[in-house]
């Protein structure tokens, strides 16, 4: 199997904090595996995301995509290869659906009926009726559909690697969860390799072939869900799975 | 009062139609020329900070020199006719909208900004694909408030040689003749109205991700 992504040693800390908000990152991700990112709020998880589409630059370390330094290459180039679902959405409100689909096959130079084709295959992707939803603001559209938007956004030139940055959250868990499972349907069907931010520990394991487990800034455990359950590799993750374990027997006790 | 005003019309239609035409012509130009300014100053502004010290600075000072003061102080420069009082009414116009434009561009959200980049779009395609667009309600209302100020402006500039609906008021106020002054008058209340109007529909056109 194909190596996907590579961090190599990375670092980086910001101007003027005092701690790295990543810290010697090492691991590496296989071509076609879905991995999830899991830690608390400020731990460096969407840092060491755009560290891959270099909207930040490490400060120390390479990261290599497919065998190449992306150092090396062109910022435009390295960013229209990964689709990047950020974290706050991040429509285009002065566009439409269809419009922030076709961002960067427009930005490409695609023709118009090549483009127009794919928005609608797109649209049906994600689960919503492209004559219903081609010709819509952002503004109206529900927080569950936007996020669908944001998705057939970043899917629209089929990149081989997809970023998500906490896609699901600020939406209620029957969306969510039905939006889970469509993703990994998605991912079984085109075999991409998928980067997927959460702090939601039963998400990450339920998505992720593997689970990076980040705590300030650096990487605790990176093995799949039940290696982690089986052999929680220091404190930090093993309260982690507590509390997860803490939750569960809650809701045994109104079964 | 209505005799006189109609009489007024009766008799002087030709004139009165020329001098709202040199009106309207002079307020196009200026506002033309201070957009031409005010936009790519703002964008100046945004875009190297250090700029942004001084431009401001220089306008904010324009701004405070009332319009009567500005146009006055032309005449001694350029002489009277219409190039000084174009000259005064794009200094009193800049002001707004170079403010609006840096608020407009500033005010654009960073994630916004981090997004079009991350999907791939080079510094250009960023501003004018993204920043530009999302920023077009603020400099619209920037225009909108040097165009009605102009329109308003330019009634006085015709003091100075430049003509326009201004040349009846001062007539009236020279020759004692209300009707005139009503007549000029309400013609530049209603011009500024239209413009506001205008403005109001452009505006409308060009947000419609916000109105519906
Ligand atoms: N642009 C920035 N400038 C300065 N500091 C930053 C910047 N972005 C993030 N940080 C800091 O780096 C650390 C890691 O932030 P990061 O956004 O990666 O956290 P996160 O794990 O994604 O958190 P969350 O779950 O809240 O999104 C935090 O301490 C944060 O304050
Ligand atoms: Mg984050």
């Amino acid at each position: 199997m194909a190596v996907a992504i590579e961090f190599r040693e990375v670092t980086k800390t910001f101007k003027g904090a005092s701690y790295s908000a990543v810290n010697h990152v090492s691991l590496t991700v296989n071509e076609g595996e879905f991995i999830t990112i899991l830690g608390s709020s400020g731990c460096g998880k969407t840092t060491l995301l755009k560290m891959i589409n270099r909207l930040y630059e490490p400060d120390s370390g390479s990261i290599i995509l497919f065998g190449e330094d992306i150092s090396t290459v062109d910022v435009v180039k390295v960013r229209r290869r990964i689709g990047y679902v950020i974290q706050q959405i991040g429509l285009f409100p002065h566009y439409t659906v269809g419009e922030n689909i076709a961002t960067v096959p427009k930005l490409l130079g695609w023709e118009k009926a090549k483009i127009a084709a794919r928005v609608d295959e797109l649209l049906d992707l994600v689960g919503l009726e492209p004559k219903e939803f081609r010709d819509r603001y952002p503004a109206q559209l529900s927080g569950g559909q936007q996020q669908r938007i944001g998705l057939a956004r970043a899917l629209a030139i089929d990149p081989k690697i997809m970023l998500m940055d906490e896609p699901f959250g600020a939406i209620d868990s029957i969306t969510r969860e039905k939006l889970q499972d469509e993703l990994l349907n998605l991912h079984r069907e085109m075999g991409k390799t998928i980067l997927f931010v959460t702090h939601d520990i039963e998400e990450a394991f339920k998505l992720g072939d593997r689970v990076i487990i980040m705590n300030e800034g650096t990487v605790r455990q990176f093995d799949t869900p039940e290696a982690i359950i089986r052999q929680p590799a220091d404190p930090f993750v093993q309260s982690l799975v507590d509390s997860a374990k803490a939750k569960e027997a809650f809701w045994r006790e109104y079964l | 009062m209505t005799a006189l005003i109609l009489n007024y019309f009766r008799e002087n239609s030709g004139r009165f139609w020329g001098m709202l035409a040199a009106h309207v012509q002079v307020s196009i130009l200026s506002l033309g020329i201070a957009v031409l300014i005010g936009v790519p100053a703002g964008f100046l502004c945004v875009r190297w900070k250090k700029a942004q010290k001084y431009i401001t600075g220089l306008f904010s000072v324009l701004r405070v020199i009332p319009s009567l003061a500005i146009l006055l102080l032309m005449v001694p420069i350029m002489g009277t006719g219409t190039a000084p009082a174009v000259v005064a009414l794009v200094l009193l116009a800049v002001p707004p909208i170079l403010m609006n434009t840096v608020a407009g561009l500033e005010g654009v959200p960073p994630f916004m900004l981090e997004t079009a980049e991350g999907v791939g779009m080079n510094p250009t395609q960023v501003w004018t694909k993204v920043r530009f667009p999302l920023a077009m309600p603020m400099i619209l209302t920037g225009i909108k408030t040097a165009a009605v100020e102009i329109v308003a402006s330019a009634t006085l500039a015709s003091k100075i040689g430049a003509g326009g609906l201004g040349d009846i008021i001062f007539a009236g106020i020279g020759l004692f003749k209300t009707e005139l002054l009503l007549i000029g008058g309400m013609s530049v209340a209603l011009l500024s109205l239209l413009t506001g109007l205008i403005f109001a529909i452009i505006e409308k056109s060009t947000m419609k991700h916000r109105t519906v």
